[in-house]
């Protein structure tokens, strides 16, 4: 009964991790594209601004910044922020565009000018040739690095609870002050499953890619 | 009337001056070459006529009509710009093929994507796709590459990835068809099938401009070969002449040299 129960609560937990997990790729994702446009941007300012902001998201910890998110409203503008998961996820969602954005902008970077310059003289458009001839090759060669940081999107979930969300880990630390330590240790195994999925996912994904080289 | 005509063409990059005042022109169906030596601003120049580069002063007429004028200062619009390019073509030297794609969807996006313009295109969606496949099946076989409608670029020989990026310029019809070296970057047993596939399009009066190093078969498939040097055409005239009896000591020189190799 005591069992049961306590797994259900680190599901529960855990439902809380899955739920960052997928909110911050959701959104992360497509907002890392549009800042990798800022940083490769003609426009000057707009480039330095991304390249600073970039910089900052990635040169703080995550933990400061979840902390920043959740209390800076509050203190500075007297808006106090309403709901710990909005902080959890605004602070996620930023901080992992910042990542996606450097390998975006490393990925687009890495096609030929040739191929653009091929686009353009069969008369494309700028937006024909990005989304039907680069955006694709620029997938297959991003596919590895975005997997490894989806992989350690997962693992970080477990850092909202430094803002007191009960994501799995701080629901197993409830039986652990109760003097029980096997729920903490049996976090892992949510996390490895988790992984392992993800990482035969990615692998099944590389390999349709695989269809041709280049 | 001159299909083309390229009137005191020049480009600079900084400080270098790769074109002082580039002038030639051609009549449909015809064969201009263009040689000279490295760094004579050969690419430059087909890069200004395909606007990849834009070139500082000079005129371009197609059909008599002012196509392109370095003097006016006022920014071609993107949609312009497409419009213009369409009636160019041009094969790079190192074909720039899009490697997720197979042959035949190679040849067929660009004019697939420019139908998708058509006022027409919701109504006979099919059949303008039928239609443009059929002349993408067609070209390939100008090409001789039928066996191979289904192959990536990655399983394909230099010299067929060549053919295909022919066959993709092809594909729209474009009045007059640039090739930058085509045959400098295949290994020298394959230049032989892109030269025969050239000299049949000129044999199909495909107005063409290329540039070549290959001397002797731009002497066969060219109705007029052009020599520049330093940015300048030093000298211009049909192949026996340019080629057996130049005028100039410069062109007498680089074909000299040319010889030699
Ligand atoms: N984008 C550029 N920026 C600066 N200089 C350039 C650029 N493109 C070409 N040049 C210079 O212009 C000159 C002519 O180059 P171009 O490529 O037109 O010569 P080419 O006749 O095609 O030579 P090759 O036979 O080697 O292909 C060279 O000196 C080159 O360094
Ligand atoms: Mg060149």
């Amino acid at each position: 009964m005591e069992f049961q129960s306590i797994v259900s609560s680190l599901f529960e937990g855990f439902y809380v991790n899955c739920f960052i997990f997928a909110m911050t790729l959701l959104m992360a994702l497509p907002l890392g594209l549009i800042i990798s446009f800022g940083s490769m941007a003609k426009f000057k300012p707009i480039k330095w601004l991304t390249k600073t902001f970039v910089w900052i998201i990635r040169g703080t910890p995550l933990m400061l910044q979840l902390f920043v998110v959740m209390y800076a409203p509050g203190i500075l503008f007297e808006i106090p922020i309403n709901s710990r998961m909005t902080a959890v996820l605004i602070a996620f969602v930023i901080n992992y565009a910042a990542y996606f954005s450097e390998i975006f902008r490393g990925g687009i970077e890495s096609i030929p000018k040739g191929q653009y310059e091929a686009c353009q003289v069969l008369g494309m458009t700028k937006m024909q040739a990005f989304f039907k001839v680069v955006l694709f090759q620029v997938i297959k060669r991003i596919v590895a690095p975005i997997s490894n940081e989806v992989i350690t999107l997962v693992k970080d979930t477990s850092l909202a609870r430094v803002i007191s969300v009960a994501e799995i880990i701080m629901c197993a630390e409830r039986f652990t002050k109760k003097g029980l330590i096997w729920p903490l240790f049996s976090t892992g195994i949510y996390f490895l499953i988790f992984n392992g999925v993800l990482t035969l996912l990615f692998g099944y994904i590389e390999k349709k890619l695989d269809y041709y080289k280049g | 009337m001159a299909i083309l005509e390229i009137q005191n063409l020049t480009k600079s990059f900084g400080k270098t001056e790769v074109l002082k005042g580039v002038s030639f022109s051609m009549e449909e169906g015809e064969v201009v070459s263009i040689i000279g030596s490295s760094g004579s601003g050969k690419t430059t120049l087909l890069r200004c006529a395909n606007f990849l580069e834009r070139a500082d002063s000079g005129q371009i007429y197609l059909d008599g009509e002012l196509f392109f004028d370095g003097a006016d200062n006022k920014k071609i619009s993107a949609t312009e710009l497409r419009q213009k390019q369409l009636n160019f073509g041009l094969v790079f030297q190192d074909f720039n093929l899009f490697p997720q794609y197979n042959v035949i969807d190679n040849v067929m996006l660009a004019p697939m994507l420019l139908a998708k313009e058509r006022e027409d295109y919701k109504q006979n969606k099919k059949e303008i796709e039928q239609e443009i496949r059929k002349n993408a099946e067609d070209i390939l076989e100008r090409v001789g590459l039928s066996e191979k409608l289904h192959s990536y670029p990655c399983e394909l020989s230099g010299g067929q990835k060549q053919r295909v990026s022919i066959a993709r310029a092809l594909a729209l019809k474009p009045r007059v068809l640039f090739f930058d070296e085509p045959t400098s970057a295949l290994d020298p047993e394959l230049t032989g099938e892109i030269l025969k596939v050239i000299r049949k399009l000129a044999e199909e009066h495909v107005t063409m401009v290329i540039v070549t190093h290959e001397i002797a078969f731009a002497q066969g498939v060219s109705d007029k070969i052009v020599f520049m040097a330093d940015g300048v055409v030093v000298e211009e005239g049909p192949p026996e002449e340019l080629i057996e009896n130049p005028k100039e000591e410069r062109t007498r020189h680089f074909l000299q040299k040319m010889n030699e190799k």
